[in-house]
């Protein structure tokens, strides 16, 4: 497998990617997208990559996967798209009846130069319907930045303040992550019983209950006036920095909604963080439920830590999970020497700093040197372990191929997760998502062992 | 929610047999707002040509295309493994402004080197159709630099569907072959070409075996597990065959105009089918040896799947299938193969299917049955529904959907898990169909604990 990449590592220098560890910014407003209730995201260019996207999402998720598509032909791309998006905006509304129509544009429409807004303005809506917009040309940044993209539309669009003063509210904003993981987030908020606000939330809907009958829009996601509500609430949080503080930071200069940004809640101390500046803000005490379920992570963390400690892993994905899980890989005492996302860094919004800084600054306050990089490629990566070999292979699916290639042990983490089930319906944020990454983890690397046991070092208690 | 309705320029899609006779409109352009099954002529082209193993598959255009497309049909190999590499040149705005040809340029020269490809494919995307670069001149230029061929792939996505993108893969290999090698004169030999099958979960291994039994050599599968070398030398044969004709017709046709290699259409799917194929060959070579043998495997091969066969029938009789696929070949052998397993299909529809084909479907299906052209979800819930099927047979989109509504689902597309062709393929599909229909999770399904319908 993969036997054609060479342990060497030459310089590249034009720009292709081999392998890529991102995909482009449709797919991420589309996903965004669904985190809206009765919404049906539309994708304003040709119909494969509307084909594509829908494909990607459905194997991740294993669930329906609704969006509609302009179907540019030749013609769309001399004249322009316009005459095509209002024929889709009204047969859509004729045919599948959503309350909520999101365009996004495609490469192509954005090549073509089509200007969205106007159109949107000019076709017919019908009463009571909306129709917004978010630009996603995918020939900049990634999947990430399209999640970005229309979760800020979702503000720029919809959100107002009508109050004189703020609520005691808070939005949530949670960034390119699992329905369970947005579940799990909402728990833990209300278990600190704060009002709040969780958008994009596509948890209920491409994780909906099979009921026997086949619901084109699932009961669940955020509501209209739950979003227009945002712009009354005292806090937003944005967790990750690529896929949520642009919506945050907007809505904070729109609304004037104080704006934090955090990392996403994977492992102790992004967990810690985030329930902690959920206290501060709302002068709440920490419920015992969740004292509970910290102390239960750190009686785990230590239970196990000796089979963590120096352990050496490569992790990539996305940057917002990758920053966070790196985090949380050093709290276990084990060694990230390897770290990539496809996701082009820093780039997005201002005095950002860039995904390598972030990272490596973590790495050298633990001592350890290791490679990162942002809009690498897991050819690179592949390279850097055949160099420097580790222990772990944490990513999503595509790093299979690596993880067999090298006979690594791997847990699959992030998006796509292709070939393995169940994956977005439980968490791996909170304390609880931490103590099912350490289960994954340690099952990774103590099956490997128990496999590769000589008969007389195989033990039954480890 | 209701039944969705039906948008009235959709009506001429979807006819019903035995009704009023009614021509059904088919190789259109999807209507704009819908939500199509279909894909775009980069994704037809690509599924043609990616089994090609030995070649370096570059996507010319931004990341999304390439990365859709990486290693997702399960074509096997046996050995080359660059294929399941994903090239992309990841065009970025100044590309798109400036043109997108020296970044090409640049992606050739780093990687032919690196990874010295027999062969390199450079597919355009929709976004290079609309900038203009001239793959070409581009292509051409490396292809002398490097002494390979490297070979343009016109698969611009709007430029029509998935048949199209056929088409721009059926031409670029007709590129590649070369004329064929004088024979000596008299020469007896029995070598075919065998076209549309891309060897997902090991099927064109099968069929290769059962032709090597016969006494009939492959010469090349297009394109399952096939090789540059093997394909320069595709018009050595003296027979091209045909599975899969949406995609390959095209290149039989081409073939048997410059080097005079007939060709004939074949299924290698369900019993009937491949029985008729194996004689159908027989007969054309006249050879009386080949003849004997093909019997002889077609009654060794019945006998050892019958029992199984018919195991299965005798569960799965009356039950009723919906079928929604991607070309009209597969469709019309469906319908015979439900029917040797004590089936029948009450809807079927493609996303690609030609005219010819639906008419052959509709004389093959039963009174009633409903058969849709591009259809979209929503009507292929409504169909399911209205017409009780028990099973639907679809691709990746199609099967959270039949789960949704509570009906039986098997993968006749990239996901399928075994090989469903031949003899050993019909079991297998009989097998696939018997163990969704009859697994007890279904009875979960219709439970309910707040309800006290458990
Ligand atoms: S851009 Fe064009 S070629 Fe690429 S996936 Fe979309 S429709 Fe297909
Ligand atoms: S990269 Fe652009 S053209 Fe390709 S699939 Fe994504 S949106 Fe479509």
């Amino acid at each position: 497998m993969l036997d054609a990449t060479p342990k060497k590592l030459a310089e590249r220098t034009s720009g292709s990617m081999i392998n890529p560890a991102k995909t482009c910014q449709p797919i991420g407003a589309m996903y965004a997208a669904l985190g809206i209730h009765r919404c049906l995201p539309h994708s304003h260019g040709s119909q494969g990559c509307c084909s594509y996207h829908r494909m990607h999402l459905t194997r991740h998720f294993r669930d329906p996967v609704m969006a509609s598509t302009s179907s540019f032909t030749e013609g769309a791309s001399v004249f322009g798209g316009g005459a095509n998006l209002k024929t889709a905006i009204k047969n859509v509304f004729e045919i599948y009846d959503p309350d909520i129509m999101a365009v996004h544009t495609t490469c192509l429409s954005e090549t073509i130069g089509d200007d969205v807004p106007t159109i949107i303005r000019q076709a017919e809506v019908p009463e009571g319907k909306v129709v917004f917009h978010a630009n996603t040309p995918s020939y900049q940044g990634s999947h990430i930045t399209g999640f970005s993209n229309m979760t800020k539309a979702m503000v720029t669009y919809f959100a107002e303040s009508q109050l004189a003063e703020k609520e005691e509210r808070v939005n949530i904003i949670p960034g390119f992550i699992n329905p369970g993981d947005m579940r799990e987030i909402k728990r833990i908020t209300a278990a600190m019983q704060i009002p709040f606000t969780l958008f994009p939330d596509t948890s209920g809907v491409v994780d909906s209950p099979m009921t026997g009958s086949f619901q084109m829009y699932p009961r669940g996601g955020v509501t209209l006036p739950e979003l227009k509500k945002t712009g009354d609430a005292k806090l937003t949080i944005a967790l990750g920095r690529f896929a949520s503080s642009d919506a945050a930071e907007t809505l904070e200069k729109k609304c004037k909604v104080r704006a934090a940004t955090l990392r996403t809640p994977i492992g102790i101390k992004a967990t810690d963080a985030f329930v902690m500046a959920l206290r501060g803000a709302f002068a709440v005490e920490v419920p015992r439920e969740l004292e509970e379920e910290r102390g239960q992570l750190v009686d785990i963390m230590t239970d196990t830590h000796f089979h963590f400690h120096g352990k050496r892993v490569a992790v990539f994905g996305d940057p917002d999970i990758v920053a966070a899980m790196t985090e949380f890989l050093l709290s276990l005492g084990m060694k990230p020497i390897h770290v990539l996302t496809g996701t082009p860094g820093g780039a997005l919004g201002s005095g950002m700093a860039g995904f390598e800084g972030e990272v490596k600054e973590m790495l050298s306050a633990a001592g350890i040197s290791g490679n990162v990089k942002s809009a690498g490629d897991l050819f690179t990566l592949h390279q850097w372990i055949k160099n420097e070999p580790v222990d772990l292979l944490i990513g999503n699916t595509y790093g299979k191929f690596i993880a067999k290639a090298e006979d690594i042990p791997f847990v699959r983490l992030g998006f796509p997760v292709l070939d393995r089930s169940v994956h977005s319906y439980l968490p791996v944020v909170g304390y609880r998502g931490a103590m099912r990454l350490i289960e994954m983890i340690s099952g990774a690397l103590l099956d490997r062992q128990d496999r590769d046991a000589a008969d007389e070092d195989f033990e039954l208690v480890m | 929610m209701g039944v969705p309705s039906i948008l009235e320029n959709r009506q001429q899609s979807i006819v019903f047999k035995g009704r009023k006779k009614q021509e059904i409109r088919c190789e259109t352009d999807s209507e704009a707002g819908c939500v199509s099954q279909r894909a775009c002529v980069y994704c037809g082209a690509r599924v043609v040509l990616n089994p090609v193993a030995d070649a370096l598959h570059l996507v010319h255009g931004p990341i999304g295309c390439a990365s859709y497309t990486w290693d997702i049909r399960g074509s096997l190999n046996s050995g080359a493994d660059l294929y399941r590499n994903s090239f992309s040149t990841d065009l970025k705005e100044q590309d798109i402004i400036f043109g997108g040809e020296k970044k090409l340029t640049a992606a050739l020269d780093e990687l032919i080197p690196q990874f010295q490809p027999p062969l390199v494919f450079v597919y355009s995307t929709c976004v290079v159709g609309v900038i203009g670069d001239d793959l070409d001149a581009v292509c051409k230029a490396a292809s002398l630099r490097y002494g390979i061929p490297v070979k343009p792939v016109q698969s611009s996505g709007f430029i029509g569907s998935k048949s199209a993108g056929y088409r721009a893969a059926c031409d670029v290999l007709f590129q590649l072959i070369e004329p064929p090698q004088p024979l000596e004169k008299d020469t007896k030999r029995f070598r075919l070409n065998y076209l549309g099958d891309f060897n997902l979960a090991g099927e064109a291994w099968i069929i290769r075996s059962y032709l090597e039994r016969i006494g009939v050599t492959v010469n090349v599968v297009f394109t399952g597990d096939s090789r540059y070398e093997q394909i320069r030398g595709a018009a050595n044969a003296d027979l091209n065959i045909i599975q899969c004709a949406g995609s390959m017709h095209y290149l039989a046709g081409k073939l048997q105009e410059a080097y005079g290699i007939p060709c004939l259409s074949v299924s290698f799917l369900g019993l009937d089918d491949t029985a008729e194929t194996l004689r159908a060959i027989a007969r054309h070579f006249n050879d009386p040896s080949i003849s004997e043998q093909a019997e002889a495997l077609i009654a060794e091969e019945s006998a050892r799947v019958m029992p199984a066969i018919l195991k299965y029938k005798s569960r799965l009789q009356g039950k009723k299938a919906a079928v929604y696929v991607g070309g009209g070949f597969k469709a019309i052998s469906l319908i015979k193969q439900f029917r040797e397993i004590g089936m029948e299909v009450v809807m079927i529809g493609t996303q690609t299917g030609r005219k010819e084909e639906y008419e052959k479907m509709d004389s093959l299906v039963n009174e009633g049955a409903v058969i849709l052209d591009d259809a979209n979800p929503a009507e292929l819930e409504r169909f399911m529904l209205e017409q009780g099927a028990d099973l639907l047979v679809g691709g990746v989109k199609e099967r959270p959907l039949a789960y949704k509504l509570g009906v039986a689902f098997v993968d006749h597309n990239h996901d399928r898990k075994h090989p469903l062709s031949g003899y050993a393929g019909a079991v297998n599909f009989a097998a696939e169909v018997y163990s969704t229909l009859g697994s007890p999770v279904w009875q979960a399904v219709q439970g309910g604990v707040r309800h006290g319908r458990v």
